[in-house]
């Protein structure tokens, strides 16, 4: 049966990595062509297995399992494979197929089949209109990220997932840093090469803890495998079995090591306090930002707590699952009153998914297995739409800059290293919705869906039951502060898509942004097929209890992984209908939009916000009028219309509560600290005990050549002067005269003869 | 007349009254002369020279014991002949090594002639 | 009467011989032996052995000495009469010389020499020369190589080389 394929999907990927690296690395369109090949046949496929395992009944129970043994642990094998179940299945339905619509909008993002540019720089984005000439890479790369993310979901063992997701680490950081000879004037923005440095690292903090929990799991139930580790006595065992830590007195061991395996995914998803290293990872191509940071790679942290929730609920009120709603719901509001604050497009984005995916944690602390996991796959289609119109509208800003500012202004103004003007800064485009109707409208629709839009869009479903969920198991608090979070979220959304498409453009590049180029059509296809995914796809999880159409709704979803949920032990009907949460979710929605609009209209339109001073409107308005005149290509001067009113923490928020720059302190003193240690130890330990060792040697040799120039030399040459000196003195006998030998010879001759004739006989 | 060693109880060999002990005194003492000569003269003709006194006094043995002996068979002439062949050979080959070296060497003292030294 | 002539035949040659080993001159020196030979030629005649006295004479005076005498003239220029005649180790060739006189007399006196005292042969060259050509053909011939052998190999040693 198709399952037996599984192994396949992540394999393929893999295998256009391999072929193109070791192959095809010149040519770009072919390295591009074997990527989507491999990406594609694993979508086909992946498809065709999640299909069949929905159709199958009792998966959840009984998972279908693809391993071998593979480690040898003393007397026993650790086995390690594949597992086909529902949560699996409804990944394998949405990971292969963004990865595919991402990679094929690569291709028109990368430039694939244009020329390379006059001024063609290796690991620095390309020109406009031109070919990056790192392409080959790029897709190699993104085919390695997406058999880890495949790998990853389908991985029936935490080492094997582990395995999985540090690939998908190296391939962020690979990623992120691909334009990795990029610099800055500015000293204090970051550079793709330290920003993937930054990204790994963070991760890292996570991975390390997480590691310890499964070390810890492994000792405590001997196996990596979710079957064994998920029986029910396993589980009890872990939960009523304590260990006495410092602060926190006996705790259960499914609460240590839940709280630590979660830690790695606080880093992995971008929470609170790990979440500095998102929005600095928007320096990697737009793409990557799509796929990497909004669709999969972050949702991977989401996933793992979703697969090991047997553990976490394991403890019956426990802390883990306390803390992670916690956390999630905290990270939501603090990242969105984040991204109220921010100019770029990208970083707006950024700290949404950071906002969102606390959404999803604290819909799983508070139990909402089902919920989490339907806002998981909603969040990666809107969110990668999100993304990819962005990039598509900073494409179409370059291109005007380029087109607009290249006519008039010198070329010597635009160099790839200089930043002077920021086609991502949103403060420069506006009126972009005319110029760009695709882009325009699949974005909106994209943000329709993160505002949650009642009824017509899959965020609002998957939304709504996250707060339905925390209303209904009575976490009040934490019912609001996502409500309000909601309203924020709508409001930056539509401060977002004024400042972008609507009002008047404020920018000469913004006036001549255009979606002509043939790379756009590689990019807005795959838009299109994500804006019907971002309406569609709440369409199968709507409640039946929901009022009207309820009853239309067989709320498959819920059947699929509710059956994950009633494996565990857990009763999972759907929630009883109730009114507050869901008017809550429309006022949130509706209301922040409005919000919104009604904000940013006059911004937009290039007017003055109310509160400005008379001359500064005269400033603002004149500037307005000059740009649109002019080729003035600098940041405007026009204020946002929040800075005033909410003063300085208007600032606070831009500077992202100076997070960033309270662990640069951190970490740059511990490094110093470390430094000085390791130098102490070098010259003060380490060094003596090599220079002994040497002196040590030296020493030795030279005794050693004394005792051979002394002892053994004096015997051997003593040797041969004694026999020397003996045969000198033999050899006086030689004297060399015929007559001395006669007479010896004569002497003996006749003593011989007399000797032996006067011998008595 | 010279009185003569006394050997109890044997008559004196005698031929018309020479004792055969006479000739073999007489060669005995020729020998060693010539062993003087041969072992003590610096000149290598010398040397050669007290080498045929030896050899004639080896001769003079031989046929003072064919004289006193028997008379008959012929063998200590034969044998004296050769010995003096034998000396006539050996000198000319002699003379002209000496001949030779005095040639190379300048020199005709045996001494001289020590290369095989050491 | 034979007893006196032994004596004076003994006498020369022994005082010949003497002055042989011990003369300054080597020129004197051949002459001694010269005399010397005769001496001994005069035994052999004493001894009944003719033939042998003249093959003495014709030999050893008239080759050998001469030789002698030829090689000494040829050598002449590099003996000093000053030179001393005798080496380092004269006084141990003496001593030694007379102590094997020493000893030979004794045993010579000593010994009981099986003798008969028969008359020497008339024909004793007949029976000579029958002798070296019948029972000791072989080394007649052998002793006329090695002269053979001698002659060529003294003519190639003292050579001239004027090439």
């Amino acid at each position: 049966m198709i399952f037996r394929l599984v192994w396949l999907l992540p394999l393929l990927p893999f295998v256009g990595f391999a072929l193109i690296v070791l192959f095809t690395n010149r040519n770009k369109q072919l390295s591009a062509g074997l990527a989507i090949g491999g990406i594609g046949i694993s979508w086909l496929l992946g498809w065709a297995i999640a299909f069949a395992a929905f159709k199958q009944e009792g998966l959840a129970a009984n998972p279908f399992r693809l391993s071998r043994d593979w480690l040898p642990t003393g007397s026993t094998w650790q086995a390690f494979g594949f597992a086909v179940d529902p949560l699996s299945a409804v990944m394998l339905f949405m990971v292969p197929f963004v990865c595919l619509l991402i990679f094929v909008y690569s291709v028109g993002y990368m430039g694939v089949g244009k020329s390379e540019g006059h001024h063609a720089m290796r690991g620095v984005p390309a020109e406009p209109g031109h070919v990056d000439p790192l392409s080959s890479r790029f897709f190699a790369y993104i085919a390695l990220f997406a058999c880890g993310m495949i790998g990853l979901v389908l991985a029936d063992n935490l080492i094997l997932l582990m395995v999985f997701w540090e690939l998908m680490g190296l391939c962020s950081y690979l990623l992120i840093g691909f334009w990795y000879a990029r610099k800055y004037d500015d000293p204090t923005k970051i550079t793709p090469k330290q920003a993937g440095l930054k990204a790994f690292l963070t991760t890292r903090v996570g991975d390390t803890i997480m590691l310890a929990g499964i070390v810890l799991l492994l000792v405590q139930t001997g196996s990596f495998s979710f079957s064994t580790i998920f029986q029910p006595q396993t589980l009890a065992t872990l939960a009523s079995t304590t260990v006495n830590l410092p602060v926190f007195g006996p705790t259960p061991w499914a609460t240590v090591i839940a709280i630590l395996i979660f830690c790695g995914a606080i880093g992995k998803s971008a929470q609170f306090p790990l979440h500095v290293w998102l929005p600095d990872a928007m320096e990697g191509p737009t793409p990557v930002s799509a796929l990497i940071h909004a669709a999969t790679m972050v949702s991977a942290g989401v996933y793992l707590v979703i697969r090991t929730y047997p553990l976490m609920a394991a403890v019956e009120n426990g802390a883990a699952l306390r803390l992670i709603m916690t956390i999630g719901t905290f990270t939501a509001l603090f990242a969105a009153t984040i991204a109220v604050a921010q100019n770029d497009i990208k970083k707006v984005l950024a700290y949404s998914t950071i906002s969102q995916l606390g959404f999803m944690f604290a819909a799983l602390g508070a139990g909402g297995y089902v919920a989490a996991t339907f806002h998981l796959m909603t969040h990666a289609f809107f969110k990668a739409l999100l993304f990819l119109g962005s990039g598509s509208v900073i494409h179409g800003m370059e291109h005007g800059h380029h087109e607009g500012a290249g006519r008039a202004a010198s070329p010597t103004q635009v160099r790839p290293n200089e930043e002077r003007f920021d086609p991502q800064d949103m403060r420069n485009m506006g009126g972009l919705f005319r110029r760009m109707p695709r882009t325009a409208w699949t974005f909106i629709i994209g943000g329709m869906a993160l505002s949650g839009l009642p009824f017509v869009t899959a965020g609002f479903w998957s939304k709504d039951e996250i707060l339905a969920e925390s209303f209904h198991t009575g976490h009040r608090v934490v019912f609001i502060v996502l409500a309000v979070t909601a309203l924020v979220t709508a409001f930056y959304t539509a401060r977002q898509i004024m400042m972008t498409f609507f009002g008047k453009p404020r920018t000469a590049a913004a006036e001549h942004a255009n979606e002509h180029d043939s790379a756009f059509t590689w990019m807005t296809w795959p838009l299109m097929v994500l804006a019907v995914f971002a309406i569609a796809g709440g369409w199968i999880g709507i409640s039946t209890t929901f009022p009207v159409l309820g009853v239309l709704s067989r709320n498959a979803f819920h059947h699929t992984i509710g059956a994950m949920v009633e494996a565990m032990g857990i009763a999972a009907e759907e929630l009883p209908f109730a009114a507050t949460p869901l008017l809550a979710s429309i006022v949130a929605s509706l209301g922040g939009l409005a919000l919104g609009w009604a904000v940013y209209r006059a911004y937009a339109a290039g007017r003055f916000a109310p509160g400005l001073s008379p001359l500064q409107r005269q400033e603002s308005t004149l500037h307005v009028q000059e740009s649109t005149l002019h080729v003035q290509e600098t940041t405007l001067h026009v204020p946002d219309p929040l800075e005033r009113p909410m003063g300085r923490v208007y600032g606070w928020l831009q500077k992202k509560y100076r997070i960033d720059e309270l662990y640069g302190a951190f970490v740059t003193s511990t490094l110093r600290l470390s430094n000085w240690l390791f130098r102490f130890d070098d010259v003060l330990v380490i060094d003596p005990i090599v220079d002994g060792a040497g002196r040590l040697g030296r020493r030795l040799s030279e005794l050693s050549r004394w005792s051979d120039t002394h002892i053994v030399d004096a015997a051997v040459n003593g040797v041969g002067r004694v026999i020397g000196a003996a045969g000198g003195q033999v050899r006086r006998i030689q004297t060399g005269k015929v007559q001395n030998y006669l007479l010896v010879a004569l002497v003996t001759l006749s003593v011989l003869l007399f000797a032996f004739l006067l011998m008595p006989k | 007349m010279i009185p003569l060693p006394a050997v109890e109880g044997l008559p004196l060999p005698t031929v018309e009254g020479v004792p055969l002990t006479w000739y073999l005194l007489l060669a005995a003492g020729l020998f060693c002369i010539g062993i003087v000569a041969a072992l003590a003269r610096r000149n290598a003709i010398g040397v050669l020279m007290g080498i045929e006194l030896m050899l004639n006094a080896v001769n003079i043995n031989l046929i003072a014991f064919w004289r006193y002996g028997v008379t008959s068979v012929m063998t200590g002439q034969v044998f004296a002949v050769f010995v003096i062949t034998v000396a006539a050979a050996e000198a000319a080959v002699g003379l002209a090594l000496i001949i030779g070296v005095y040639r190379q060497r300048r020199t005709v003292t045996v001494e001289d002639l020590d290369l095989m030294k050491g | 009467m034979q007893q006196v002539i032994f004596a004076l035949l003994g006498l020369i040659t022994l005082g010949a011989a003497v002055m042989v080993a011990a003369s300054r001159s080597l020129l004197r020196s051949a002459l001694w032996l010269i005399l010397s030979f005769l001496g001994i030629a005069g035994i052999y005649i004493l001894l009944q052995a003719e033939f042998l006295a003249v093959v003495q004479v014709l030999v050893y005076v008239g080759a050998i000495a001469t030789l002698i005498i030829f090689a000494i003239m040829l050598s002449r220029n590099v003996m000093d009469p000053k030179e001393p005649r005798f080496n380092d180790q004269w006084g141990l060739a003496g001593g030694f010389a007379a102590l094997l006189f020493v000893v030979l007399a004794a045993i010579v006196t000593r010994v009981h020499w099986p003798i008969s005292g028969a008359p020497a042969p008339p024909d004793a060259i007949t029976r000579l020369g029958m002798d070296f050509v019948g029972a000791y053909a072989v080394p007649f011939e052998v002793a006329s190589v090695l002269l053979v052998v001698a002659m060529i190999g003294a003519i190639i040693i003292a050579r001239e080389r004027d090439r």
